[in-house]
């Protein structure tokens, strides 16, 4: 029933004419840096921002021109919003009684809402007495009581600690399934991003970096920026040039490569070499291209973050278990072009993923 | 052995205790010389004041203000007799009741405009907040032209609407209602001022939040502006009520008490008193009555109001 699409042409360099469409019952993730011009998008969609270009449009109507209480949708602000001189209770019974439902309907759904957010015991208490993680629970509950079938959702978990927000996480996800709410989340962390979302929007300045799944925004960025926004760690880049059929890295770092990849990478004259940290495999005697000098470990138990310093740049690699390097040790490691994504450093578009992926996903099933 | 180590203990405790309380007393003694400053003020400008009032209110006075007599209660018995010091006392306390409800309403209404975001609202902030910078006593003049019973633009108003022109000043039925008027005016732009801070301090997302909640206008104003805006609007009220009771200047400006008493509030009652009659004796036994006044109003406010008021 409800199927939202929408397509901005904004004008103004805050949102530069973004066109999308979201589907009804998705989970979908904006995410972007501060000042990407997320939480603005999100608050065009709500009606708070005026739109200075472009339709929106939500169950195939036009709702640039309606206040917000008219577009049907519930938001969860990043500071919760919640009304100090009320109750929990009262908070949550806000929007009903602001919109005159029947007092009945009020106390059903009331009932309904505190029960499934584990809410029941403290519908007397003030915002104040609450924990973060409780605040939070009632922000939510009063966008779940209001049955409007769009959410919008700006950091709502960012004033939590790590472990309540982790927790959050999947509550937050778990709901949305069950009411079959449409999602739109705003988030400066891609792991929320890649955690939470059926799809992700990565936006920069203003513009659509890439739209799609979190696998593929892993495996097949789009460009320089989502490369290096999207995992934990941080895809390892360096400047690269082809020569005589071998990669030359900035640092003087070669790395032999296919014939077939070769070709498509001729053209460009100057390239940006991407590696994902788990990618920088561990040298055995047979396959050692490289030898490197380790910077830093960082131990994290069941796996193992070696910094090297490869040029200018500092590279992370992740092995699993726990390997007992020092800093200022010199490791064989072993990269090999297949794990390699490329780019054109001139305008950072990707020329070629990395095509070992599907291999590896499937020796790890 | 386990004596031993029992007296030990005991010892080691009796040390610590001393030393606890030569800690607390460093701290108090710190603590004092921090407050000296104020302690050496409030002596000077209203400790001694206070003591001095409340001894000369028990003695009648020479016109220097030295004691002659000691009377005890007899001056307190005997305002309360004076038909002039009733009629003040009541003439105060409509005085106040016009003038609080009227200055809140009035700036609480002009503070809820000036913070809707429009194109030059600054210099609307600034036109309503000015009546702060200027003085009672040139305010008074200037409202004195305005009640002028002939030349007065009240009067010239009235007449275009052809009625009788009223004796703004000097109709006792009018004089007081006059008085406060003015008093509104003056005082609207400090409250104004602190209502507008108020509002300001109250956060956006409140509203967004009730926007999409489809909230009204005046639903949001009943349920977040006015719960919110409450600290505020009970300093307000207690600082306007204060005020009230000791409003001086504007009476002695405008009226000098007259229309036959109607507007001789309690100060200039006491002032008169005081340095126009040289009764320092009943003149202080007024103003203790006025502190005590305003004392338990306030007391009762705070109780009252406490309870309706939602701090952050």
């Amino acid at each position: 029933m409800k199927d939202i699409s929408k397509s901005y042409d904004r004008q103004k360099s805050v949102i530069d004419q973004i066109s999308l469409s979201i589907e009804e019952g998705e989970f979908f993730v904006l995410v972007g840096p501060s000042g990407s011009g997320k939480s603005t998008l999100l608050r065009m969609i709500a009606g708070l921002e005026e739109i200075s270009g472009g339709v929106l449009k939500m169950n195939n109507q036009v709702v640039n021109h309606l206040p917000p209480k008219d577009r049907n949708l519930s938001m969860v602000f990043q500071n919760y919003a919640l009304y100090p001189h009320l109750t929990v209770e009262q908070n949550i019974l806000f929007g009903l009684r602001a919109k005159k439902v029947d007092k009945m309907e009020q106390q059903k759904r009331l009932q309904e809402t505190a029960e499934m957010m584990g809410l029941s015991d403290l519908l007397k208490r003030k915002p104040k007495q609450l924990s973060g993680g409780q605040r939070q629970r009632v922000a939510l509950a009063r966008s779940v009581v209001s049955e409007a079938p769009i959410c919008l959702m700006d950091e709502p978990l960012s004033n939590l600690d790590a472990k309540l927000r982790a927790h959050m996480r999947i509550e937050i996800r778990r709901l949305q399934k069950k009411l079959g709410l449409t999602m739109i989340y705003v988030t400066h962390d891609q792991v929320e991003a890649m955690t939470m979302g059926d799809r992700i929007m990565v936006l920069n300045d203003g513009k659509i970096q890439q739209v799609g799944e979190p696998i593929t925004l892993y495996n097949q960025p789009a460009n320089l920026f989502v490369a290096s926004f999207i995992g934990s760690p941080k895809i390892n880049l360096s400047e690269a040039k082809l020569i005589d059929h071998k990669l030359v890295l900035e640092s003087g770092l070669q790395i032999t490569m296919d014939k077939e990849d070769i070709l498509s990478l001729l053209s460009y004259p100057n390239l940006t070499m991407g590696i994902r940290a788990e990618h920088i495999l561990p040298g055995t005697t047979e396959q050692t291209s490289h030898t490197l000098e380790v910077v830093n470990v960082e131990q994290l138990g069941n796996e193992t973050l070696l910094t090297f310093e490869v040029g200018k740049e500092l590279w992370t690699a992740k092995w699993l278990g726990q390997w007992r390097i020092q800093a200022g040790d010199y490791v064989p490691v072993q990269l090999s072009s297949k794990n390699i994504c490329f780019f054109d450093s001139e305008s950072g578009a990707l020329i070629r993923p990395a095509v070992a992926m599907k291999e590896q996903e499937v020796v790890g099933l | 052995m386990s004596g031993i180590v029992y007296q030990q203990e005991v010892q080691h405790s009796v040390d610590f205790i001393k030393e606890k309380k030569k800690q607390r007393l460093q701290h108090l003694y710190k603590g004092v010389l921090f407050l000296l400053p104020s302690i050496l003020l409030f002596s000077v400008f209203l400790f001694y004041p206070l003591g001095k009032t409340v001894y000369l209110s028990f003695f009648l006075t020479d016109n220097r203000g030295d004691t002659t007599v000691f009377v005890g209660m007899d001056n307190y018995l005997e305002i309360f007799k004076s038909p002039i010091f009733l009629q003040s006392l009541k003439s105060t306390l409509l005085f106040a009741l016009y003038t609080v409800p009227g200055t809140i309403i009035v700036s609480l209404f002009l503070a809820i405009l000036a913070n809707e975001k429009l194109r030059a609202i600054g210099a609307f902030r600034t036109v309503f907040s000015s009546s702060m910078g200027i003085s009672v006593a040139a305010a008074s003049v200037f409202w004195m032209f305005l009640f002028h019973p002939t030349i007065g633009w009240l009067n010239r108003i009235v007449k275009t609407f052809g009625m009788e022109p009223i004796g703004w000043l000097t109709d006792p039925n009018w004089a007081l209602f006059s008085v406060s008027v003015s008093t509104i005016w003056m005082n609207v732009g400090f409250t104004f001022l602190i209502l507008l801070g108020g509002l300001q301090s109250i956060d956006s997302y409140l509203y967004e939040s009730a926007d999409i909640d489809g909230a009204g206008y005046f639903y949001k104003l009943k349920r977040i502006t006015v719960p919110m805006l409450s600290p505020t609007l009970f300093f307000v009220m207690t600082v306007t009520l204060i005020n009230a009771f000791q409003t001086f200047g504007q009476v002695d400006m405008l009226t000098r008490g007259g229309p036959q008493n109607e507007t001789n509030l309690i100060v200039y009652s006491i002032y008169q008193e005081a340095f126009m009659n040289y009764q320092y004796g009943t003149a202080s036994a007024q103003a203790i009555i006025l502190f005590v006044i305003i004392l338990v109003l306030t007391i009762i406010q705070f109780k009252l109001g406490e309870r309706k008021v939602h701090y952050q």
